[in-house]
């Protein structure tokens, strides 16, 4: 598809947030994936004609990251940890289960082009393993029970609930978020959950604290 | 020891990410007394503190400030590095979803110090839920001027921009995150010359990792001298940990630097099902593994080197008898080989070769002399790559080596999945849900 005059004012609107416009590439592409569903031919000649670069620079750029893809993704992306920690904690077992729900492999489309799936690295959540991602937000602890019970839910078009995050919406939206990460959706869902409290549990439960501010410091701080 | 919730002290107030919520606890009142002094003052308070980078390399927080040239004419930049895809390190993810006021607060008064007008939090685009939080944060500091043109009513002025990240690991490394966010490949600069002389846009520019800014309001506030009943002389401070892997409650645990493993573990529950520890890793598979007798270490750079490995991101991860160290191994070293830019040669055809031998190991037909072979391919990357990355990935296998050399030499003709049960390391074993 052409991108749209909309869509290039989009991109325009980013390249004025930075002190040189070349900047907003990353956000631009990824407003390219939400727009097309992965990175065509004409996205990159829409990023190159904003920048005033040559389209092999940009394809050059967006080659060079995993979450640019250059086939369509589908409805929704899902990704499983697969480093160390949460492979061998049963992540392995997650993306097996997966794979055969969805009939598909690594960094490919399902059977009926809904949903990608992906081995993924680690997620920064190794505290929440086995880790899984519908669209890139969190579904942590998962079992391949639940995280094929996730996608059964997904395909009947039911609500999911990330577990550290909003409700899941799907792959174009995400990626816009990506471009413009001020969606409105802050306030959906928990994002704080009793393992991150796990160390402030304890601490309320056996009176720990930080030591006091010593006096002489004090004095010079003012009320927010 | 015990925990001292600081940056997480207020975790469990669930609208602790907003504004209001954030006021409450007398947020932003250490940008007011930050804009009261001059910033060479707010630079000399963190140099005083002792604080040290939380992004892995632990360089002096405050020192780094100080390299910025002052009254050179140029643009100066604050980077955030929010990029956080070191295998095991989930710390700065968690800190900014519950705590992204901190965050922003601290960029303000970084940024104040330093005389930049223009800030960036580079956050890895994987995780969409930790961009909208902090950018939310951002826009609401915005509105209550905090961020903007003269700042509290002084002549300082701000604009901060939330930046996603597209899923590369090496765009973690600074200068790679530089190139990245600039627009092209994230592949690393040569150094010097550095950042802080020639970094984004050729300006200088900071750039600090998240939970390293977000000790800043809290520094400012309550003093240097404060920090510093926290921790060691070398190792001021106290350390958002987050410790994974087979203990009974993983999760995240404040405390001071020089904690020791053997009390984390304590605090996190202990081993899974009582079963014994077969070995841990301080601050991410980028440093290297230790194993029982290091459990009464204090956890602090200075000891962390003594015993020949390193704090890193201080988020240990913790592995039980069941797992094999040879497919652990692997695993990692599949990544590095996944996330070599490919700019130099030695990390892009060490880890590609080095892969390909474990992999035979982990199938069961290694061959004995790739054992020295694999560590002899470790001693030409380590030191002779272009960036960390490559010395990062010749880490894993000879500290592996040096406690489960028996585990390799049993690869060669059993498969790691048969001399250790993959099910038994699960943590769902048994239960399917
Ligand atoms: C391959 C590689 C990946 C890195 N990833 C990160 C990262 O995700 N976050 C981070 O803060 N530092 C990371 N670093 C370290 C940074 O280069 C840099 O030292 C750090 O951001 C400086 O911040 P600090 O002084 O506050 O620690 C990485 C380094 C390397 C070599
Ligand atoms: S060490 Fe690896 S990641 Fe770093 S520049 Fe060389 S190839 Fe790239
Ligand atoms: S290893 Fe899976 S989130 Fe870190």
């Amino acid at each position: 598809m052409t991108i749209s005059e909309a869509v290039r004012a989009e991109m325009r609107q980013l390249a004025a947030l930075y002190p040189q416009p070349r900047s907003a590439l990353l956000p631009m592409l990824h407003l390219v994936q939400s727009e097309e569903g992965d990175v065509t031919t004409d996205g990159i000649n829409a990023c190159a004609e904003v920048l005033g670069i040559t389209s092999a620079e940009v394809t050059a750029v967006s080659t060079f990251y995993t979450m640019y893809k250059r086939q369509k993704v589908g409805q929704h992306h899902i990704g499983v940890c697969i480093n160390t920690l949460c492979g061998l904690l049963g992540g392995d077992a997650v993306y097996a289960a997966l794979a055969e729900r969805l009939g598909t492999t690594h960094d490919s489309p399902s059977e009926d082009s809904k949903f990608w799936l992906e081995r993924i690295e680690c997620q920064a959540a190794c505290t929440h393993a086995p880790v899984m991602t519908v669209d890139w937000e969190f579904m942590d602890d998962v079992t391949p029970a639940s995280a094929v019970d996730v996608i059964d839910r997904l395909a009947r078009g039911e609500v999911v609930q990330s577990t550290r995050g909003p409700a899941i919406r799907d792959f174009a939206a995400t990626e816009r978020t990506l471009a413009f990460p001020n969606d409105g959706l802050a306030d959906d869902g928990v994002s704080v959950d009793e393992k991150m409290l796990a160390g402030l549990r304890i601490a309320k439960e056996r009176r720990m604290s930080a030591p006091p501010v010593p006096a002489s410091a004090v004095a010079g701080t003012t009320e927010g | 020891m015990t925990l001292t919730p600081v940056i997480t002290e207020h975790w469990d107030s669930p609208d602790l990410y907003t504004l209001e919520g954030y006021r409450r606890f007398g947020g932003y009142g250490a940008l007011a007394s930050a804009l009261k002094q001059d910033p060479d003052s707010i630079i000399s308070v963190v140099k005083d503190s002792g604080l040290r980078g939380r992004g892995g390399a632990g360089f002096p927080t405050g020192m780094k400030w100080g390299f910025v040239p002052q009254n050179d004419f140029k643009p100066h930049y604050l980077v955030v590095n929010a990029d956080e895809s070191e295998p095991g390190a989930c710390k700065d993810i968690p800190i900014m979803m519950a705590n992204p006021h901190a965050l922003v607060e601290g960029v303000i008064i970084a940024s104040y110090a330093i005389r930049a007008s223009h800030a960036f939090i580079y956050i890895r685009g994987e995780v969409p839920n930790a961009l909208r939080k902090v950018a939310n944060a951002v826009e609401q500091a915005r509105a209550a001027g905090f961020v903007g043109n003269n700042i509290l009513g002084t002549d300082f002025s701000l604009d901060i921009v939330v930046h996603a990240g597209a899923g590369a690991y090496i765009c973690g490394e600074e200068t790679a995150l530089l190139d990245s966010l600039e627009g092209y490949r994230g592949q690393p600069r040569l150094k010097p010359p550095f950042p802080a002389v020639a970094g984004l846009y050729a300006s200088p520019t900071v750039i600090n990792n998240v939970e390293t800014i977000a000790n800043i309001p809290y520094i400012i506030e309550r003093g240097a001298a404060w920090l510093r009943q926290f921790g060691t002389e070398k190792s001021p401070g106290f350390k958002v940990f987050a410790v994974s892997g087979h203990v009974n409650r993983p999760g995240i645990f404040e405390a001071p630097l020089g904690i020791t493993m053997r009390e984390l573990l304590d605090y996190a529950g202990g081993m899974r099902d009582g079963r014994k520890l077969k070995f841990w890793i301080p601050g991410g598979s980028s440093v290297p593994m230790l194993v029982e007798e290091h459990l009464d270490l204090p956890l602090t750079y200075e000891d962390m080197a003594g015993a020949g490995t390193m704090l890193g991101t201080g988020t240990p991860m913790v592995f039980d008898e069941t797992v094999s160290v040879v497919k652990a191994v692997t695993r990692w070293l599949e990544f590095y080989k996944h996330e070599s830019c490919g700019k130099c040669t030695p990390c892009r055809e060490g880890t590609y070769w080095i892969t390909g031998m474990l992999e035979r190991f982990e199938h069961g037909h290694g061959q004995e002399a790739d054992v020295e072979k694999i560590a002899h391919v470790c001693t030409q990357i380590a030191g002779r790559s272009f960036c960390a990355l490559g010395d990062a990935a010749a880490t894993p296998y000879p500290a592996a080596l040096k406690y489960f050399r028996d585990e390799f030499l049993a690869a060669t003709h059993t498969s790691a999945d048969e001399q250790f049960d993959p099910v038994a390391s699960y943590l769902f074993a048994g239960a399917t849900r």
